[in-house]
């Protein structure tokens, strides 16, 4: 960013087509940052103006008034209320969409309050005949004292226009307010609240009182002069109402010489749609059919790529391990970063493939019925209509689930998403589960056409969701948060996806799962091998032990190659650790090297099946999984049976389905709870109750 | 005095001014502003939540909300 950029912060009301405006700006150059000091995703991209002149676009949470509601909101709050040179936005670019910009205004008017230089696009203007909209907009302008730009984003229209009209505000850097709150109020109290600081707008003053919100750059005694005014709540929240009443009356008159709807013209899509999609009975209907289109098509359209992207990385493994020398960093890199990326790369096209369907329905105003239809239900236990779209994500990964809670404005409602959404069966817990019932669960069909294998991977998920209702209710009762919910969504109108929308957001959320899990994953996976290939005194001695007996055995060279293997994990630092550890996993009927992939698998569920691979030394092509299966299902235990014979086989299971066994997770919730209590009593609560859930299925089925 | 969980789906009321000091913030910024048209457009079962449309605004409200609304029926 070069010091001459224009720093442009693009606001608006969701649903607005501001995201479209945002990829038509920025495209290809948008990047995700953190805010400083806040935890929450900032949204950047360059955009080119003129030939000479560029723009830092920064895309800010859609919101429908700067008095912030949830997490997302309060994000345009803070950056607005700014006073620091390099974060503050040059200018402001608000977006309204043409059918609501009354509503839209509203946000409008509070922005030009603050005395900024403000560009206001209205969009979708191509919908403005079809819906017997007209405006006057010169006289818009005028009255608005702004620039305005009718635009469609979608179709590319307007946005040049945009970019003359961002540089032509810089330049006159000039700014007044719309509506100047204090004369129709109360002029005697905004009077002297004005009084505090020559260095603010009034509108700022306003706002750092009614939201406890104080830019660093206030001075200690304007601060404590403004917290004076705090003292009297209730009139600072009539003077809030009166303020909102008050801006809606000024846009009204503006409105009524310049804003014509002919409401003859306007056609009922919308009404007929929703008669159906919140129907009380087709609505749900609907919606779980929707829901196993989705589920379907992940296993049926995610399965190429996955095998394709397997024996990618078991190749680049051998290739590395054969024309490089023998050494340490031979061995770190083919069996510590390259399978640590595999396992990281190996659930982009389930991911990706979930958010796509995601993205679609949030893109088509689908997902906002979805909301409307499961609030009651969702309620009942503690959450909220919007806590569906996370708990549907966790079915991909936890990670963007849980950063999907952002929009739930009651703090109780969200924490209680964030903690039970590791339960819904991620992605990772398929290789495990796929492993296991191929070992246990005969391959037969019941009843004649249901497939018994299938039925039990159904039912693994149907657990794994109603454990997540099961706890989020106990939550429920349980948790004394305070917070107080309050639910208000947008039903927006139905709209053909955009699919430049769409595909930005699927990179976005699949990018949060690489870089939140992958950077866990593969330092783990480095830490995880060190310990798996360095031991004390026994370990170095395994190879001379090994060939001693080998001796007696008449073993060829590759069985010796595996025992010698074998013998060096049980002898290494993390098989110390697995001994260490079984009189605890006794119970569930594991031993130590279940054990070993028990600890390794905290870094990421899948390393289960990879780690169990390297104890039962398969050889080389690993991902070979007959091979592992094959190796597994001749394992004894010590009365001589199968050791992954029924009882242990399920209580593995279940082990998985409930267990927090991923570090990128709780990353995650230590991010957006701010604090390290949540994520421990989700690691500390998940892993008691998947010991005793274990514990159970292991006593009772053997 | 009925309120906005009284409407019947297709029905129309206008918000009276006395409910002013009970609106939350964020529904009068949504316009749901005393005085404005409000139309019951759907309902969840139980009825709760309540789909609206007020001055304009589609919004999905629960009926915790909707029973403080005070609303005039249109006769």
């Amino acid at each position: 960013m070069s010091k001459n950029d224009i720093k442009v912060a693009l606001i608006g009301n969701p649903n607005t087509g501001k995201t479209s405006l945002f990829n038509q700006l920025t495209g290809l150059t948008q990047k995700v940052g953190n805010y400083p000091g806040v935890t929450v995703d900032k949204k950047e991209g360059t955009s080119k103006l003129s030939a000479t002149q560029n723009a830092i676009i920064t895309d800010l949470p859609g919101t429908y008034s700067i008095n912030p509601t949830s997490l997302d909101e309060s994000i345009v709050l803070k950056t607005l209320l700014k006073k620091d040179i390099k974060e503050s936005p040059d200018v402001i670019l608000v977006v309204a969409d043409v059918e609501n910009l009354k509503r839209n205004l509203l946000l409008f008017s509070q922005i030009k309050d603050l005395e900024i230089p403000t560009v206001l696009a209205i969009n979708m203007v191509d919908q403005m005949h079809r819906k017997g909209i007209s405006i006057d907009l010169s006289l818009l302008k005028k009255e608005l004292n702004t620039e305005v730009i009718l635009i469609s984003a979608r179709k590319n229209e307007g946005i040049k226009e945009i970019k003359e009209a961002i540089i032509r505000c810089h330049v006159a850097a000039k700014a007044s307010p719309l509506c100047g709150i204090n004369h129709k109020i109360d002029p005697d109290y905004f009077h002297k609240l004005k009084e505090i600081s020559p260095n603010y707008t009034l509108y700022e003053l306003w706002l750092m009182v009614t939201q406890n919100n104080f830019p660093e750059t206030i001075t200690k005694e304007e601060k404590e002069k403004l917290l004076a005014f705090k003292q009297d709540t209730s009139k600072l929240k009539k003077y809030q109402h009166k303020e909102t009443i008050y801006r809606y009356q000024e846009i009204n008159k503006i409105l009524n010489k310049t804003y014509i709807v002919d409401k003859t013209k306007a056609t009922d899509l919308r009404g007929k749609l929703d008669k159906i999609f919140t129907h009380k009975i087709f609505g749900y209907v609907l919606f779980s059919f929707i829901l196993l289109v989705i589920f379907q098509s992940i296993f049926d359209l995610a399965s190429v790529p996955m095998d394709f992207i397997d024996a990618t990385f078991a190749q680049i493994s051998d290739f590395t391990k054969s024309n490089l020398p023998k050494g340490v960093l031979t061995d770190l890199l083919t069996e510590g970063i390259i399978p640590g990326i595999g396992g990281v790369i190996i659930f982009i096209p389930q991911i990706a493939i979930l958010f796509l369907f995601i993205a679609i329905l949030e893109e088509t105003g689908y997902m906002s019925r979805v909301v409307f239809l499961m609030d009651k239900i969702m309620r009942r236990f503690g959450m909220n209509g919007k806590s569906v779209i996370p708990l549907i994500s966790g079915t991909a990964c936890a990670i963007p689930a849980i950063m999907a809670t952002r929009t739930i404005s009651s703090w109780k409602e969200r924490l209680i998403t964030i903690l039970v959404t590791p339960f819904t069966t991620c992605s990772a817990r398929l290789p495990i589960y796929a492993i296991l019932i191929a070992l246990i669960i005969p391959d037969k069909k019941i009843f004649g056409f249901l497939n018994l294998q299938g039925l039990v991977l159904l039912s693994l998920y149907a657990l794994g969701f109603a454990s997540a209702i099961i706890a989020a209710y106990i939550l429920h009762k349980t948790l004394k948060v305070e917070s107080k919910s309050f639910f208000v969504v947008e039903m927006p109108n139905y709209k053909l996806p955009s699919m430049k929308n769409v595909f930005f957001d699927v990179i976005e959320k699949t990018k949060a799962f690489v870089f939140g899990a992958g950077k866990i994953i593969l330092a783990l996976s480095i830490i995880l091998w060190f310990l798996a290939s360095n031991g004390g005194a026994s370990y170095k001695n395994v190879e001379k032990s090994v060939l001693e007996t080998a001796a007696n055995q008449h073993l060829n060279e590759d069985e010796i190659q595996q025992k010698i293997a074998s013998k060096k994990l049980e002898n290494s630092y993390i098989g110390i650790l697995g001994k260490t550890i079984e009189p605890a996993i006794r119970p569930l009927g594991y031993d130590w090297k279940i054990g070993i992939a028990l600890i390794t698998s905290f870094a990421a569920r899948e390393v289960f099946v990879g780690t169990l691979a390297t104890i039962y030394s398969v050889e080389a092509d690993d991902e070979n999984t007959t091979t592992i299966k094959q190796k597994m299902a001749s394992e004894v235990n010590e009365t001589g049976g199968k050791l992954f014979n029924f009882p242990v086989g399920m209580s593995l299971m279940v082990f998985y389905a409930f267990a927090m066994q991923c570090m990128a997770t709780l990353a995650i919730v230590k991010r957006e709870t701010k604090s390290w209590k949540w994520p421990l009593i989700q690691l500390f609560g998940m892993a008691f109750l998947a010991y005793v859930c274990s514990f159970l299925t292991y006593q009772i089925l053997s | 005095m009925s309120t906005i969980a009284d409407l019947h789906i297709g029905e129309i009321g206008y918000i009276s001014e006395e409910s002013l000091d009970f609106i939350p913030l964020k529904l009068l910024e949504m316009g749901c502003l005393p005085g404005a048209e409000v139309q019951l457009i759907q309902l969840a079962p139980l009825k709760d939540p309540l789909y609206i449309c007020v001055n304009g605004s589609h919004l999905a409200i629960r009926k915790e909300t909707a029973e403080i609304i005070k609303i005039l029926k249109s006769e």
